[in-house]
């Protein structure tokens, strides 16, 4: 069968499974635009080429499978690194087609040429400039091969127009060539060996559990690695819902913006078990100070990951799921009948911190100021635990991962690594087209809104029920708070205005459903009646309070030992 | 020497395609690690070719830059070669300013260490000299007495020793 490079190109995204792309056409991949028309794929047009690259994440996010999105070459490339670099620190698995001018045009900055692959190369796992038709099936196979296998992360095709117009005999490759790459899966047996003798002598260890876990589907293994051993646990920002919030042993969050609890457990345990985890400096704080008195098991699928930060006693080079499990048959099988009561102090310890230190915020106030942590605590008992939460960055994205209770993997997406503003709007909608049959909400503020809600347009057109949560505090607050803290008060630069934009009317000419909230009790009606539109897309401009503050809080570059509780807990004994 | 403490001698294997070498330099930059020298060639195999890096390890340690380096895709086998089970060889060509009365004793010192005369120009002379990084160190030495107009080194390439325990 002869077929164009483009129709080769769809054809081989097919033969992939992919149901939906992300993406915008233009001039270098125009040729790739036509064969879609004949696909049984789902083409969704976004209004900016970023937009197409954090909703193909959040759609990765929230299904397993690979974003698909594609873009045309120069500009349309360079505004779809940000979603690449944000995929790439957040291991999230991407296949990025990007056009190219033709082949006889490289290098001679023709119109719309970029060098996209040396661009990309620091923020792909690889890329590809495909230089023959003949290559596109095989280039195919192996972008969704490296995009999802061992550490899963972005990818690049890059492709040329005269590639797109040359013709190709169909072939699908047998077999892949690729001679330099082995992920592993399986964890060596003396590893794991070595592990379950630290675990099983451990006094006060804790299961340090990242995005790792998630990837490897591996919640339910975990869940049964505790009910085995008792041990306290955290889930990091990325593993948030990886574990039920609502378990016995769940600490919380870590961090710099994480519970007393989870960031204490840290730094007084005796042996970190690190689970897909990567000792990220939000984390650790201070690395010299991190947990100076615990042994590390540092289990994660990407060896360059063991002792990049932190020099572990026991690496573990493999998927989190087997990694699990094969340490559940070692713990069993050494019948550490001691567990309970080695552990006994440890636990009860744990658990006193935990109930001392609760997220918490002073409800009270002034009358009729609305605080955004108890918008996150409404919309949260107004919805199920199978909703899924998209968040971008800041104080709100604090907010949601604190006071938000994840039940369920795969139910919170957010941009960690690279803390990437703007992410949620273009993630809610991926998420949505990947789970329609789950009711996604973006909690977002009104600095992120502004940089990627033209998505909304997207959402309308294509019929993307989303909703978004805006807590509209006026500030770029995250650094009004860095600023409140280490900079005198001197607000430099992030005083936004809580009404220019008008947010409804924006969301109303996009074609959404825009309902303004500035009272504690209109909160829960709001909710509900977003709630109880399923046909657009529905906004809602949350008047919160712009003083109020993300607590606890490490200082960036302390320890974690000198981390900042609320005003109101700063007496309690620690 | 210094030098041999912290510079480690890595051969890598990597397929033959547009664009590795930046992907390596690039790793190294951005990652934060110190390139000494760094040779490239094709092979026998015209399906790959061979990257000789002399790393510096100070910047980062070694475990980490080997770590890195195999997550790229291209790069098919790394060995770190000791200087004791490995051959170690550097071309270097330098051209001295010689007066034509010392260019005899400037002969007789390329004889010794086995280094050839390239060309004999006015006033200068080009050598050349294939041989252990560190006879290459010595003779550059030796030639900076003349003094040097211009010196290229490729830096330096490995392979194993047929003796080396593998």
């Amino acid at each position: 069968m002869e077929l164009t490079g483009a129709q080769a190109l769809i054809k081989s995204l097919e033969h992939e499974g992919v149901e939906v792309v992300f993406g915008l056409p233009g001039g270098a991949i125009l040729p790739v635009y036509d064969p879609i028309i004949d696909s049984s794929i789902r083409h969704i047009l976004v209004r900016h080429e970023q937009g197409a690259g954090h909703a193909a994440e959040g759609y990765a996010q929230v299904t397993g499978r690979p974003g698909v999105a594609m873009v045309t070459s120069g500009p349309g490339a360079t505004n779809i690194v940000t979603p690449l670099a944000d995929a790439y620190m957040d291991s999230i698995p991407l296949v990025v087609i990007t056009g190219q001018v033709a082949t006889a045009a490289i290098g001679t900055d023709a119109f719309q040429e970029v060098d996209t692959t040396g661009i990309t190369m620091g923020v792909t796992k690889h890329n590809w400039l495909v230089t023959d038709a003949a290559e596109i099936p095989n280039v195919v196979a192996e972008a969704f091969h490296v995009a999802t296998s061992g550490r899963p992360g972005p990818v690049l095709i890059d492709f040329p127009k005269d590639v797109a117009n040359a013709k190709m005999t169909w072939h699908w490759p047998e077999q892949l060539d690729l001679p330099g790459y082995h992920p592993v899966r399986e964890p060596e047996a003396a590893a794991i060996a070595a592990a379950v003798e630290l675990i099983t002598a451990a006094e006060r260890p804790v299961l340090y559990v990242g995005g790792g876990v998630l990837k490897a589907d591996a919640s339910p293994a975990l869940a049964e690695l505790v009910e085995l051993t008792g041990i306290p646990v955290v889930t990091t920002l990325m593993a948030r819902g990886a574990f039920p919030d609502s378990h016995r042993r769940h600490l919380g969050m870590p961090g710099m913006h994480g519970s007393y609890a989870a960031v204490t457990s840290l730094q007084r345990a005796d042996l970190l078990v690190a689970l897909g985890a990567r000792f990220d400096d939000r984390v650790t704080g201070k690395i010299s100070a991190f947990a100076p008195g615990a042994k590390v098991i540092h289990v994660d699928i990407d060896r360059a990951e063991h002792g990049k930060v932190r020099r572990p006693d026991v690496a573990v080079a493999a998927d989190c799921r087997l990694a699990i499990e094969a340490l559940i048959t070692g713990i069993a099988a050494a019948h550490d009948r001691g567990a309970g009561e080695r552990l006994g102090p440890w636990v009860a310890q744990c658990e006193a911190w935990r109930e001392r230190f609760p997220f918490t915020y002073d409800a009270s106030g002034e009358a009729g100021v609305l605080k955004p942590q108890y918008v996150i605590e409404q919309l949260r008992a107004a919805n199920d635990d199978d909703t899924i939460l998209v968040s971008g960055v800041g104080q709100h994205q604090m907010w949601a991962a604190q006071h938000w209770r994840f039940e369920r993997p795969r139910s919170w997406v957010n941009s960690g690594g690279l803390g990437t503003m703007g992410f949620a709007v273009p993630a809610a909608i991926g998420a949505k087209v990947g789970r329609p049959d789950r009711t996604v909400w973006a909690v977002d503020g009104d600095g992120c809104f502004q940089m990627t809600a033209q998505e909304l347009v997207t959402a309308s057109s294509e019929r993307i029920p989303v909703k978004i949560a805006i807590l509209n505090n006026a500030y770029l607050g995250m650094v009004r708070q860095w600023q409140h803290m280490f900079y005198e008060e001197r607000y430099s630069e992030v005083y936004l205005s809580p009404d220019l934009p008008d947010y409804v009317r924006w969301a109303e000419a996009m074609g959404c459903v825009g309902l303004r909230v500035t009272e504690p009790e209109e909160v829960a009606p709001a909710i509900d009646k977003a709630n109880s539109i399923d046909d657009r897309p529905v906004v809602i401009d949350f008047r919160t309070d712009s003083m109020e503050q993300v607590f606890p809080m490490v200082a960036a570059g302390s320890s974690n030992d000198d981390i900042i509780v609320h005003p109101s807990q700063r007496e309690l004994p620690r | 020497m210094n030098a041999v403490a912290t510079h480690h001698l890595l051969t890598l294997r990597v397929e033959n395609k547009a664009g590795v070498l930046v992907r390596v330099a690039g790793l190294f930059a951005r990652r934060g690690y110190n390139i000494f020298s760094l040779a490239v060639a094709p092979t026998d195999d015209e399906r790959f070719s061979r990257i000789s890096i002399v790393v510096d390890v100070e910047s980062a340690p070694l475990q980490q830059v080997l770590d890195q380096l195999n997550k790229l895709i291209p790069v098919v086998e790394i060995s770190e070669l000791h200087p004791a089970d490995a051959h170690e060889a550097e071309l270097l060509l330098a051209t001295v300013s010689v007066e034509r009365a010392a260019v005899s004793d400037l002969e007789g010192r390329c004889a010794a260490v086995g280094a050839t005369i390239a060309e004999r120009g006015e006033g200068a002379v080009t050598v050349s000299f294939a041989a252990s990084p560190e006879a290459l160190d010595a003779f550059e030495a030796e030639l900076a007495t003349y003094p040097i107009r211009e010196l290229q080194r490729t830096g330096r390439i490995g392979l194993p020793k047929l003796t080396a325990a593998r």
